[in-house]
């Protein structure tokens, strides 16, 4: 650059133009920006992609052809989009991809993109901004998308110059899959989406600040081993980062090396399968009984992939106390996050287990392993004596929502992909639905985002047929009120061939919620009774779901009896050409149990109302080692009797 | 383990020096991992560095030290950071820029001045009622001036926010490999 002469350093024109915003680069081939995004969406080998159209967003969508390689699947509500990228991204382990508008296009993606960031979901979201010459102005549909998704998301860019689309789609695919997986944003201005540029791949990531660690360092593995060696009573505390990481061979070899039990968190059910002996369930809130305890009296407890979430730990004091921790994750940020780790260890979880187990077997060659006779005992005993289980038979007559669950697991097919909304429901299918195969399981854990089941089930249909012909069936287990928050994406699944089963526990109430007033508000079911399924003279029921479904051109059944029930799931099974949605109606007032109270200890896990048996230090027969004159008194205070006191306490 | 909030009047002072990519929007979001943990910063400047594609954010905060960690692990999260450390008082120079407009008239006016020649500072501004001091120094050094200075009445203050390098010969941005990151 010329140096200025002194007088023209006062003034604003400089003597010679310095850099001029020219295209310099001129290889490859000559195409607007919004071709290049669908170029660059083959080029990255993206099949499905799901959304909406929109203004700000047209020029891409013109670019969207017969011939184009990807399958485009319309959804009818961003949100929808959203979450069925969502359940396509964990079905398949691929990235889920979504292209919608601008402004409220782009707003409506906030809760899946939320939702996909607390569950680490691979998801690449594609939005439309306005010219730059109007951000900042608010033109019609402008939002601050980047602004707006920036808390929630892994990454957010503002796409303004076409020649850099193929290079920030190219970054944010690989953000979005590597490290600990997560939604990334993309917010494509319209001056991009028709500037020219000059297209070519494969494009070099500008990425210096983005240096994920997968490969774990040695000395943390003499440790952890060691760690195994010194103790007695372990425990794999099994979370999604496991299955984000296809570890599940990785976890049950180390389970059968070390003679571990394995208790895994809601979204990491199924990664061994539930038929294994090591499997205790889902640990915490509505945990099993065996899992919740196993893990309060475990002396190692190893985290693999799993983040100390408040549903699972309760109360963090008083979550296995007595336990030293060995904590496996990718995300350096949640390594001493809620709990300090006895042993960190940094890393992709399947990598870190092939390295642990390797440095396990070395050890037990020289000094065998250890006996956990006495500990498996314990175990045992907890699981004979408090397996899961409840009433078949109701007050009222109508079916118990449990039994539909296990009635669905018996009859469904064994490759069979679930998916949950978010309520009570959630809670049974992941109690009491026999798991054999990872990635069979999908469903909102860490945002609990009702309305999350039908879109993804949609999703994960379309991965279904995508990756296994269609051989795997899609079962949605739905609350009424959940299914409620996006039911008009029945029309995709019909019109876009995604021939889901969607079984909804019609209860009449937001059940969960329902739960919690009969727990902690005195019975005072304050708006949450939604009359949908009441049978009564008074109340009409809106909607009807086997009209609604009728009128998405959905088969729609009702089933008010087992013997109608075990017809109506037979039926579901054999139709494969447009999606099934069966209505039971089940109890309103059955209730999810075991249950821990928020905010409570886990040892004050109640088995079913009135049975506490961690409080009451009932560690059976074998290697009790709690002290044995702990005080008795509450004994009947189960979480009903505690009312009020314990609400105070959960909202800590 | 959760400390919340991270800040409290007794926590102690820490500075953080991140690089971070130079461009649009990266100090809003440093600024937004800060506030979303309550973690109240003392002071924070921010400025291009000897490679135009890296800024330097300074920041000083009271926090206790689990939240601080806590939080140095969210900043690293974020792809526009390139290198975070938590400076050490002793082997660090932190300085602070301040502009002090004391009133002073004739018959105070030698005190102060007085004062701001014991301190090596300047005056940058004199008015018959008013001097406007400019000082630079660390955090003890500003603090026992304005100590000095208040019973004259400061009418107005401004403090820069304090910057700081380790000593020695080596750069922070020596530590962030690659070319000049341009795009995006």
């Amino acid at each position: 650059m010329v140096s200025p002469t002194p007088l023209q350093a006062f003034s604003a024109v400089p003597k010679a133009p310095t850099k001029t915003s020219k295209q310099t680069l001129v290889d490859g081939e000559k195409m607007t920006g919004a071709q290049a995004l669908i170029r660059t969406l083959e080029d990255l080998g993206v099949q499905d992609v799901f959304g909406i159209p929109g203004g700000a967003i047209l020029p891409v969508y013109h670019q969207i052809h017969d011939d184009t390689k990807f399958r485009f699947v319309l959804m009818r509500h961003e949100q929808g989009a959203g979450h069925a990228a969502e359940g396509y991204a964990v079905a398949t382990g691929r990235v889920g991809v979504c292209i919608v508008t601008s402004g409220p296009g782009a707003t409506n993606m906030v809760t899946p993109i939320a939702d996909a960031n607390m569950d680490s979901v691979p998801l690449v979201v594609i939005s439309g901004q306005v010219g730059i010459d109007s951000i900042g102005t608010d033109a019609f549909q402008e939002a601050d998308t980047v602004g707006i998704t920036y808390p929630v998301v892994k990454h957010s860019y503002l796409v303004t110059d076409a020649q850099d689309i193929p290079r920030v789609l190219a970054e944010a695919h690989y953000i979005a899959r590597s490290g600990r997986p997560g939604p990334v944003v993309v917010d494509v201005s319209k001056t991009a989406q028709v500037g020219e540029m000059y297209y070519s791949w494969p494009q070099k990531m500008i990425l210096p600040g983005y240096n994920p660690t997968t490969k774990p360092h040695g000395h943390v593995l003499r440790e952890a081993a060691k760690l195994f060696e010194q103790s007695y009573r372990p425990v794999l505390y099994v979370g999604g980062g496991a299955m984000r990481s296809n570890a599940g061979a990785q976890v049950k070899e180390l389970a059968d090396l070390t003679d571990s039990p394995i208790v895994t968190t809601l979204p990491a059910r199924g990664i061994v399968p539930d038929s294994d002996p090591k499997v205790l369930g889902m640990l915490g809130m509505h945990g099993t009984l065996a899992a919740t305890a196993a893990t309060q009296k475990c002396d190692l407890l190893v985290a693999i992939g799993a983040r100390f979430d408040d549903r699972v730990t309760g109360k963090m004091d008083a979550f296995a106390p007595a336990a030293r921790v060995i904590h496996i994750d990718i995300d350096p940020a949640e390594i001493g996050k809620r709990r300090q780790p006895d042993v960190p260890i940094v890393g992709d979880v399947a990598e870190v287990l092939d390295a642990l187990n390797a440095e396990i077997k070395r050890g037990q060659a020289i000094r065998g392993a250890t006996n956990l006779k006495p500990w498996w005992n314990l175990i045992n005993s907890w699981r004979e004596k408090y397996p899961m289980k409840y009433d078949e038979a109701t007050p009222d007559g109508t079916l118990s929502p449990q039994w539909v669950v296990e009635e669905l697991s018996r009859q469904a097919a064994p490759s069979t992909i679930w998916v949950s909304g978010v309520g009570q429901h959630q809670m049974w299918a992941s109690q009491l639905i026999d798991f054999e195969n990872p990635h069979s399981w999908i469903s909102s854990g860490g945002l609990g985002t009702m309305g999350f089941g039908l879109p993804a089930a949609i999703g994960a249909r379309v991965g279904s047929s995508r990756d296994f012909g269609g051989k795997k069936p899609v079962w949605l287990i739905d609350g009424d009120g959940s299914f409620q928050m996006t039911s008009e994406e029945l029309a995709a699944a019909f019109i876009d061939n995604a021939p889901v089963k969607i079984a909804i526990l019609n209860n009449s109430v937001y059940g969960m919620v329902r739960q919690w007033q009969t727990l902690f508000y005195d019975k005072h079911y304050s708006q949450t009774s939604i009359r949908d399924g009441e049978n009564t003279e008074d109340i009409i029921n809106v909607p009807d779901f086997v009209k609604l479904a009728e009128a998405y051109s959905c088969v729609g059944i009702r089933a008010t009896t087992q013997d109608e029930a075990k017809a109506a799931i037979k039926r579901a099974n054999e139709i494969n050409d447009r999606p099934v949605l069966i209505d039971f109606r089940v109890y309103k007032d059955a209730m999810v149990w075991p249950m821990v109270a928020a905010g409570q200890s886990n040892d004050t896990v109640t088995y079913k109302p009135g049975v506490q048996p961690l409080l009451h230090n009932d560690t059976s027969d074998s290697g009790s080692d709690s002290s044995a004159d702990e005080p008795q008194t509450d004994t009947d205070n189960a979480i009903v009797a505690a009312g009020a006191a314990s609400t105070a306490q959960s909202e800590k | 383990m959760a400390i919340y909030p991270a800040s409290t009047p007794h926590s102690e002072r820490h500075t953080l020096s991140v690089l971070v990519e130079n461009r649009p929007g990266v100090l809003a979001r440093i600024a937004g991992l800060f506030a979303r943990r309550a973690f109240n910063i003392n002071s924070l400047s921010v400025s291009p560095t000897e490679r135009p594609d890296i800024s330097r954010v300074t920041v000083t905060a009271d926090v206790e030290q689990v939240p601080l960690e806590q939080i140095i692990k969210q900043l690293n999260k974020l792809l526009h950071v390139l290198k975070i450390v938590d400076l050490d008082n002793t082997d660090a120079v932190e300085r602070e820029l301040v502009l002090i407009k004391v009133a002073a008239n004739e018959t105070n006016r030698s005190d102060v001045l007085e004062i701001v020649r014991l301190f090596r500072v300047r005056v940058v501004d004199v008015h018959p009622e008013s001097l406007t001091i400019e000082a630079t120094g660390a955090e003890g050094k500003i603090d026992a001036l304005l100590g000095l200075l208040h019973d004259y009445g400061i009418i107005e203050l401004v403090r820069s926010g304090a910057v700081a390098v380790t000593r020695g010969p080596h750069a922070l941005s020596e530590k962030v490999v690659g070319s000049e990151i341009r795009g995006r």
